[in-house]
């Protein structure tokens, strides 16, 4: 029992997630989750797809308790993370978010944020070799960054947490292609490096194809399609899955 | 200088004052501005409210009891709050205790240093003393409250991005709110350290004016305004730090997130009270 608990990094199940929203002035709720299970092996980088609307960013922000399943459980590593001291799981679940966030201070001090917030050291100059930035930058302010190199910047960021796993949230949504590109290179080295479990939100469906070893798809907060990224690439096998892949079930506003 | 001997100004000298109102309203129907209705409900509540404070204040300084000085600083503490509460933006919801709490504390602390360490009025609750001073503490506390808040509000809303950035990374509400609580303390003292600045060179304040009329020396008038000043500016700062502190604790979750009622706003009422319905 413990082997396979060792095994599986994150387990949700039957997990449900109601959210008041505004629509125009009228306040409705709206379900964005639906009965949704899933596991996602240690090591894995699972792409979380789906049109936008479907719930991806919620059901992420969900996993690092940003926000609260309305109903429902998460485990990590088999311990539920409702009983965890929510700090805790934050450092051990990092995040990255679509639009890089800078902190106030130089690129060193945005990297040991995490670690320096307990009083630990942090080898700032490690992190941003290890997204592949020059160390000659550690001492610029975050802002004299490149858009795509805040982005790089982020992920050593969370990544000085020394995570167990990784939530991107659509992170190469604000780049132009080229550096959406390099980034999608940088996490499919990253996960290979550091053996860690991955959760990208992605509406594009070549950066799933580049990084993904597993494939979950979301539609109107419920699960469609779940399994092996060479299997879904290959042989969807759901309607809505080989939509995705002729690319009709984006874009669509939803 | 004993003299307390001033001008005193008779019913028909307030009859006379009200030329300035004519002026006040012919400007408006001169230039059309349509001011006159609220030139004249303004006119009769400067008469009602004032009067009304006055017979209070001449009872209470008759009686000079110490209930009746406690009873009238709660009310004054209380419509402090309720207005403070007033002036906010979005849900209103828990932020009444809030600033109550914070004016009436820094009210506690600034009175305790004024009334019983620097004047040392003996009894304390001489109202002659304890009122006016209540008053102008009371006043620039509630300012303090309402400006903290509402920029702490729009704060967070503005720097989303990044106080999530930080709770992501391991911090608790008050660190991730860090630079929006700087922000909205600066923005909470900035008024009366600006009064500091320029106090005396463009306009005398009220009490020292006051003071003045009623024929008190100009030298003891200033040394009033001094410390009067000085226990304003404490008097903001503090209720600004507690209304400020209170104030995270109904803008994040104990689980250190952003409260929801942040992206609902007004109907953050609406959405709590159709919860507890479920």
């Amino acid at each position: 029992m413990d082997e396979v608990t060792d095994l599986l990094a994150i387990e949700l199940s039957h997990l449900n997630k109601v959210k008041p929203v505004l629509l125009g002035d009228t306040l409705t709720k709206l379900e964005v989750i639906h009965d949704l299970s899933l596991v996602i092996p240690k090591g894995e980088v699972l792409a979380l797809i789906g049109p936008s609307g479907s719930g991806k960013s919620t059901l992420l922000r969900m996993i690092n308790r940003m926000e609260e399943p309305t109903s429902g459980s998460i485990l990590l590593y088999g311990s539920d993370i409702q009983h965890m001291n929510v700090r805790k799981l934050r450092r051990r679940v990092g995040m990255v978010s679509q639009t890089p966030a800078l902190l106030p201070g130089t690129i060193e001090e945005n990297i040991s944020y995490g670690p320096k917030l307990r009083g630990e050291p942090c080898d700032a100059a490690h992190f941003l070799d290890l997204v592949g930035l020059e160390k000659s930058l550690l001492q610029r302010p975050a802002s004299a960054l490149s858009i795509g190199q805040q982005q790089r910047m982020s992920i050593a960021r969370a990544l000085a947490n020394n995570p167990e796993v990784l939530l991107l949230d659509e992170p190469t949504s604000a780049l132009d292609q080229t550096a959406a590109r390099n980034i999608i290179n940088l996490i499919c080295h990253l996960s290979h490096r550091l053996a860690l479990t991955v959760i990208m939100v992605t509406h594009v469906m070549e950066h799933a194809k580049a990084v993904a070893t597993r494939i979950a798809l979301l539609v109107h907060g419920s699960l469609i399609e779940e399994g092996e990224a060479v299997e879904f690439f290959s042989d969807p096998t759901t309607e809505a899955g080989r939509k995705f892949l002729r690319g009709e079930l984006f874009e669509s506003g939803d | 200088m004993e003299t307390s001997s001033y001008i005193h100004i008779s019913n028909l000298d307030l009859v006379i004052a009200l030329v300035f109102v004519a002026i006040t309203i012919l400007l408006s129907y001169w230039q059309r501005l349509g001011l006159e209705r609220d030139i004249a409900i303004g006119t009769v509540r400067t008469f009602l409210q004032l009067l009304t404070v006055g017979f209070v204040l001449q009872q209470l300084f008759t009686a000079t009891h110490w209930v009746w000085v406690i009873l009238a600083l709660a009310i004054m503490t209380t419509v402090a709050s309720h207005n403070a509460v007033k002036r906010q933006a979005g849900s209103k919801q828990g932020l009444f205790m809030i600033m109550t709490v914070a004016i009436a504390a820094a009210g506690a602390i600034t009175l305790l240093l004024v009334i019983g360490v620097i004047l040392r009025v003996r009894p304390w609750y001489q109202p002659q003393y304890i009122i006016p001073i209540a008053g102008m503490i009371i006043g620039n506390a509630m300012n303090g409250a309402a400006l903290v808040v509402n920029r702490l509000h729009s704060e967070l809303i503005l720097r989303r991005n990044e106080v999530e950035a930080m709770l992501a990374l391991g911090a608790t509400a008050k660190q991730a709110a860090g630079e929006a609580l700087r922000e909205s303390l600066r923005t909470a003292m900035m008024p009366t350290i600006n009064s500091m600045m320029t106090v005396g060179l463009v306009q005398l304040p009220g009490m020292m004016t006051g003071q003045i009329i009623s024929g008190a020396n100009p030298l003891d008038a200033v040394r009033y305004q001094i410390v009067v000043m000085l226990m304003i500016a404490a008097a903001t700062g503090v209720t600004a730090i507690i209304s400020a502190f209170g104030a995270l604790g109904v803008f994040f979750t104990p689980n250190h997130q952003l409260s929801l009622r942040l992206e609902l706003g007004k109907h953050w009422d609406e959405y709590i009270a159709k919860s507890k319905n479920l």
